[in-house]
């Protein structure tokens, strides 16, 4: 088992915004524990991932929105073979997608923090759990989810 | 609107293989497999080489059109396309591209074809060693979601719980598919069966796919050559008339950071009516399936949407039995596709497909007149095509 803070160890791709600006919003809000994804101005459609247009209503005034930090699990996954050297002897770890009902149900990808071999259950509700990573060249946050009783 | 289809219009005549090798175990360079195969495929349809004027691939195949048409000696380059994403997806979209473009007079002799080295260049299944990643993957890949099992496998996991089908599903896909191989001499698993109790007791790759539901990683090239109905008749192999070849994807397929409204299939929703109404059959008239395998959940999938069983059938419909060439109610992947016998990208379960109209197939379905295709399952675009016979025209 790793000793490090972090969900997964280093040195796996990190998380950069977009060159063109598009998703700094959200990248800006993570690194302050705050949860911003997309909301279009004019048809008040959620949208994630990013997109420079709405795509319900092609509205280019596009706004993002704080919204609460909690989902449901929506699907998962338990990876076990390592497909990069910073996971070699890591072990397995899961994935999870989260719905977030109160964001159109907007869906985001996190690890579920915990034991990696429990039980995981489709339904389930958890809340985010920011994870940074202050000591970076490039700082940066990851989202990850929690069970919740 | 039958004057803007392309039933009937055109027909496989030739198809080539190089040898199939393991990952990094081919002699040659990517370019030479890619060569070899569409001389393989001219030679088997008796079409100088020469005579080609069009090239068509998919994935981003390395080896360009131009530079083969060069190598070649090629009178004249008529048509160079390339199907965009979706990976092994592009398979039947390239033979639908191809066929477009002959039965529309843009060219007359169409190579479609897929080369690949993955010893010579990178893997598909390792994850990318960049330090920083931005976009729509800056969302998924610092999590651990890096190869194409692990972008696929929430897709399934999804699926198995909306619908209650379970495993024992992938696994009739795979042992079937391992059983094919056996009498395929040119299966990189040939001689290497697969037993439950091995397939049961394989390690994890990622939840819910085990060893025996992932493709393989192989080297090697495959080729066929497409020409209009009229010339096919007087070449020396028996035509695979394209009945149909659609490609494309639902409704926000590709919605970023897996939001695809309809997530847990396998893409093919939209595609399949089309093809059948293309086609002019429905999935009681298909002899034989080849369906790609990047991971056995994506089959299962795949078969379902295009018909042949539903989501309440499909625990007890797919069984081993049922999948195989002999006496089975669905034969499936008769040469052992993707899982054992090459991961030609797909192009060899066109091949087989086209074999199966000639009666030339290791596991030959008994009078099979319709042979269907579905090219990689989960991405987009993904594609599929059907052939026939003459007496299906």
């Amino acid at each position: 088992m790793s000793t490090s803070q972090f969900y997964l160890p280093e040195g796996l791709p990190a998380p950069a915004p977009s060159p063109d600006g598009l998703d700094k919003p959200y990248w800006e809000g993570v690194s302050v524990n705050k949860l911003i994804v997309q909301r279009c101005k004019a048809c008040k459609t959620w949208q994630w991932g990013p997109e420079w247009v709405c795509h319900k209503c092609h509205s280019f005034d596009i706004g993002w929105e704080e919204v609460a930090q909690t989902g449901i699990i929506y699907s998962w996954e338990r990876a076990w073979h390592p497909v990069h050297p910073a996971l070699k002897d890591h072990g397995p770890y899961i994935v999870v997608l989260v719905e977030l009902p109160q964001a159109g149900n907007i869906r985001m990808i996190g690890n579920l923090l915990g034991d990696p071999k429990q039980d995981i259950k489709i339904g389930s509700k958890v809340e985010a759990v920011f994870e940074h990573h202050t000591g970076s060249k490039m700082p940066y946050t990851l989202v990850h989810w929690r069970v919740t009783k | 609107m039958s004057d803007r289809s392309l039933r009937g219009k055109t027909a496989v005549v030739g198809i080539g293989e190089t040898t199939y090798y393991k990952r990094g175990g081919a002699p040659d360079a990517e370019f030479v497999l890619a060569i070899k195969a569409i001389l393989a495929a001219c030679e088997d349809a008796g079409i100088d080489p020469r005579e080609v004027d069009g090239f068509s691939s998919y994935s981003n195949d390395r080896n360009d059109p131009s530079r083969i048409s060069a190598a070649l000696g090629l009178k004249e380059l008529k048509f160079a396309c390339m199907q965009w994403g979706g990976g092994g997806g592009g398979g039947s979209g390239a033979v639908a591209n191809a066929a477009s473009a002959v039965a529309s007079g843009v060219a007359d002799v169409v190579v479609v074809f897929r080369a690949l080295a993955q010893g010579q260049f990178a893997r598909f299944g390792q994850g990318p060693k960049m330090s920083a990643i931005a976009g729509d993957m800056a969302y998924s890949m610092p999590y651990g979601v890096m190869s194409p099992a692990q972008m696929f496998a929430m897709r399934c996991t999804r699926h198995l719980h909306e619908t209650g089908i379970t495993r024992d599903t992938y696994k009739a896909v795979s042992l079937a598919t391992y059983a094919h191989a056996q009498n395929n001499p040119r299966a990189v698993m040939y001689g290497r069966p697969l037993t439950s109790d091995a397939y049961d007791n394989a390690r994890w790759i990622v939840e819910p796919y085990q060893l025996y539901d992932c493709c393989m990683e192989n080297d090697g090239a495959a080729a066929l050559v497409i020409v209009s109905a009229d010339r096919a008749r007087d070449l020396k192999k028996k035509p695979a008339y394209i009945l149909g070849a659609t490609s494309g994807s639902e409704y926000r397929n590709a919605a970023p950071a897996h939001n695809a409204p309809l997530y847990a299939t396998s893409s093919f929703t939209s595609l399949a009516p089309r093809l059948y109404e293309m086609a002019k059959v429905g999935p009681k008239d298909v002899d034989v399936l080849q369906s790609y395998e990047n991971f056995t959940g994506g089959v299962v999938m795949s078969i379902i949407e295009h018909g042949f069983c539903t989501h309440e059938e499909a625990n007890s419909f797919m069984t081993v039995d049922n999948f195989m060439a002999k006496g089975g109610k669905l034969p499936l992947n008769t040469s052992g596709g993707n899982l054992a016998e090459c991961y030609m990208h797909g192009l060899e379960l066109i091949t087989e497909a086209v074999r199966q109209i000639r009666g030339e197939s290791p596991n030959q379905v008994k009078d099979a007149k319709i042979s269907m295709v579905t090219s990689g399952p989960m991405v987009t675009p993904v594609s599929n095509s059907i052939f026939g016979s003459r007496e299906t025209l």
